[in-house]
């Protein structure tokens, strides 16, 4: 690791007249991916502002009817917050899926957005990449990419978005709120995260100075028919090769409403409104939802190792769905897929 | 934080090199007062600044247990924790479960159960289970293991630990 400069910020303004002061300081708070890629050279900030201090803690219902999370709450408290728990079981799932209790007692609801990928290449400063080192190249394109892309990926980057969490936001319609120097604003989360196009060093739409301060999720409407299925190497703290969030409405046996977004397939969830909404009025059985997959997998490309992950994902899909539709959330503790 | 020398960064850019920071941390019911480079893992600041080394470096990247401590409470991977952020935390490292000569119900339990082999991510399970049980998430095997799943053991010792594990729960009634 690099030496560093240290410095806390006291209030949200605070954090971005520092962060505005040195371009090439980061903002830290749980630090679980940060200093993981510092220890490695991948990130080589000039300086950490410690936003840890900073009053973005509180869990609280909006004006209708729905939650604001601030950014600084733990993931393993905002997976388990009453309020997620029963409005939210998706979401809840979907975080007690990813990494392990101590990691989760760490990390943050804004880092967890910020995270970066796990693409080995990334990781390995010894070989090419344009994330880390735009114009070097990607040695994933040609290499070991058995968990890479399978979806909206470029030749200059085949990386996939590591969340969880984020997955289930992006089925829920969450928001992300953000400050900086022009003021606050909101970014849809299915807009936060980018595809990687000719510059994956750039892996979401935040600016420079800007700072997350919140996330919104609109008023609870999928609390019996949802499920979160994650499919990876082994049963716990891996990340997804496939990851499925399905979240249902339903009137008799018909769709009224149907959200899926996947995770570990592309540069950023994947979600297709135009699939969910020709799943509307549909019956709610096996042939509607192979269409589905189908419909949100047809522009699936698979390079050398990872073309398993088109038929994966397409099951996956499949039984999410049915898990969603028949009331049976996949359990996160007992790892039997039903 | 005043600057007096600086480093080579990358190629022509150089940044002052900080001095080190004073904090204060409550280890283990001791408050202490120590001085950390901003880069200093916590977990090198127990064992390298004050000799606690019953806390283990495994992978050092926040991906197999070891070096599970206690941080006001709460189970965390000391690795990936800078101790400058630390300041004005309680930490509860293995060596601070006992009372006296009296194991803790889960250091007893691993010693009944025969919960591990070589014994190096050992401090790491206890803290970590230490912290499931006073979360109070996990009531069965199943969830024992789920949320065991941040300590790795590679001499394979995951029944008798989830057995310790139970053991523990029950004598303490869920409570930490």
């Amino acid at each position: 690791m690099i030496a560093f400069q240290y410095s806390r910020a006291t209030d949200v303004a605070d954090a971005i007249r520092q962060v505005s002061a040195s371009p090439t300081a980061r903002f830290i708070a749980g630090g679980t991916n940060l200093v993981d890629l510092m220890k490695d050279d991948v990130e080589r900030p000039s300086q950490l502002i410690d936003i840890t201090r900073l009053p973005l803690k509180s869990v609280a219902e909006t004006g209708d009817g729905g939650l604001r999370i601030d950014a600084l709450v733990p993931n393993t408290d905002l997976a388990y917050h009453p309020l997620v728990e029963s409005r939210y079981p998706l979401l809840a799932s979907s975080i007690l899926s990813g990494a392990s209790q101590q990691l989760r007692n760490m990390a943050t609801v804004g880092g967890n957005l910020m995270q970066r990928t796990r693409c080995a290449y990334f990781y390995d400063v010894e070989t090419p990449c344009n994330k880390r080192e735009p114009g070097s190249g990607c040695a994933a394109l040609n290499g070991l990419n058995r968990g890479h892309a399978i979806l909206g990926a470029s030749n200059a980057c085949v990386a996939t978005h590591p969340s969880d969490m984020c997955v289930a936001l992006a089925a829920l319609d969450a928001k992300v709120n953000v400050a900086g120097n022009a003021g606050e604003r909101s970014i849809a989360l299915v807009d936060f995260h980018r595809l990687p196009g000719t510059t994956p060093q750039r892996d979401t739409n935040l600016g420079p100075a800007e700072l997350i301060t919140s996330i919104e999720i609109p008023a609870s409407r999928f609390t019996q028919n949802y499920s979160y299925l994650k499919i990876r190497d082994r049963l716990s703290y891996a990340f997804a090769l496939v990851a499925a969030a399905a979240a249902l409405e339903l009137d008799g046996g018909r769709i009224k409403t149907a959200r899926l977004a996947l995770g570990g397939v592309a540069h950023k969830p994947w979600r297709d409104t135009a699939v969910e909404a020709s799943m509307q009025g549909q019956m709610a059985n096996e042939a509607t939802f192979t269409h589905a997959a189908d419909q949100l997998l047809r522009d699936a490309r698979g390079l050398a190792h990872n073309t398993f992950k088109i038929d994966l994902a397409r099951r996956a899909i499949v039984r999410t769905l049915t898990q969603a539709a028949n009331g049976t959330p996949q359990s996160q503790s007992d790892k039997r897929v039903l | 934080m005043a600057q007096t020398r600086t480093v080579s960064q990358t190629a022509g850019s150089t940044i002052p090199v900080p001095d080190k920071i004073s904090i204060e941390l409550t280890v283990n019911g001791t408050a202490t007062k120590l001085a950390v480079a901003p880069w200093t893992s916590l977990l090198d600041t127990l064992r390298d600044h004050l000799n606690l080394t019953g806390t283990k470096k495994g992978c050092d990247h926040g991906q197999c247990g070891a070096c599970t401590v206690l941080v006001n409470g709460r189970r965390i991977n000391s690795c990936l924790a800078l101790a400058v952020m630390q300041d004005g935390a309680a930490i509860t490292t293995v060596e601070g479960l006992a009372t006296g000569d009296a194991l803790h119900p889960l250091q007893q339990a691993f010693i009944d159960h025969d919960a591990f082999q070589c014994g190096y991510c050992t401090p790491g399970q206890i803290c970590s289970g230490v912290g499931l049980i006073a979360e109070g998430r996990a009531k069965t095997p199943d969830q024992i293991r789920e949320l065991m799943s941040g300590n790795i053991c590679r001499c394979g010792a995951y029944p008798n630990i989830v057995a310790a594990i139970q053991q523990a729960m029950n004598a303490m009634g869920g409570k930490s």
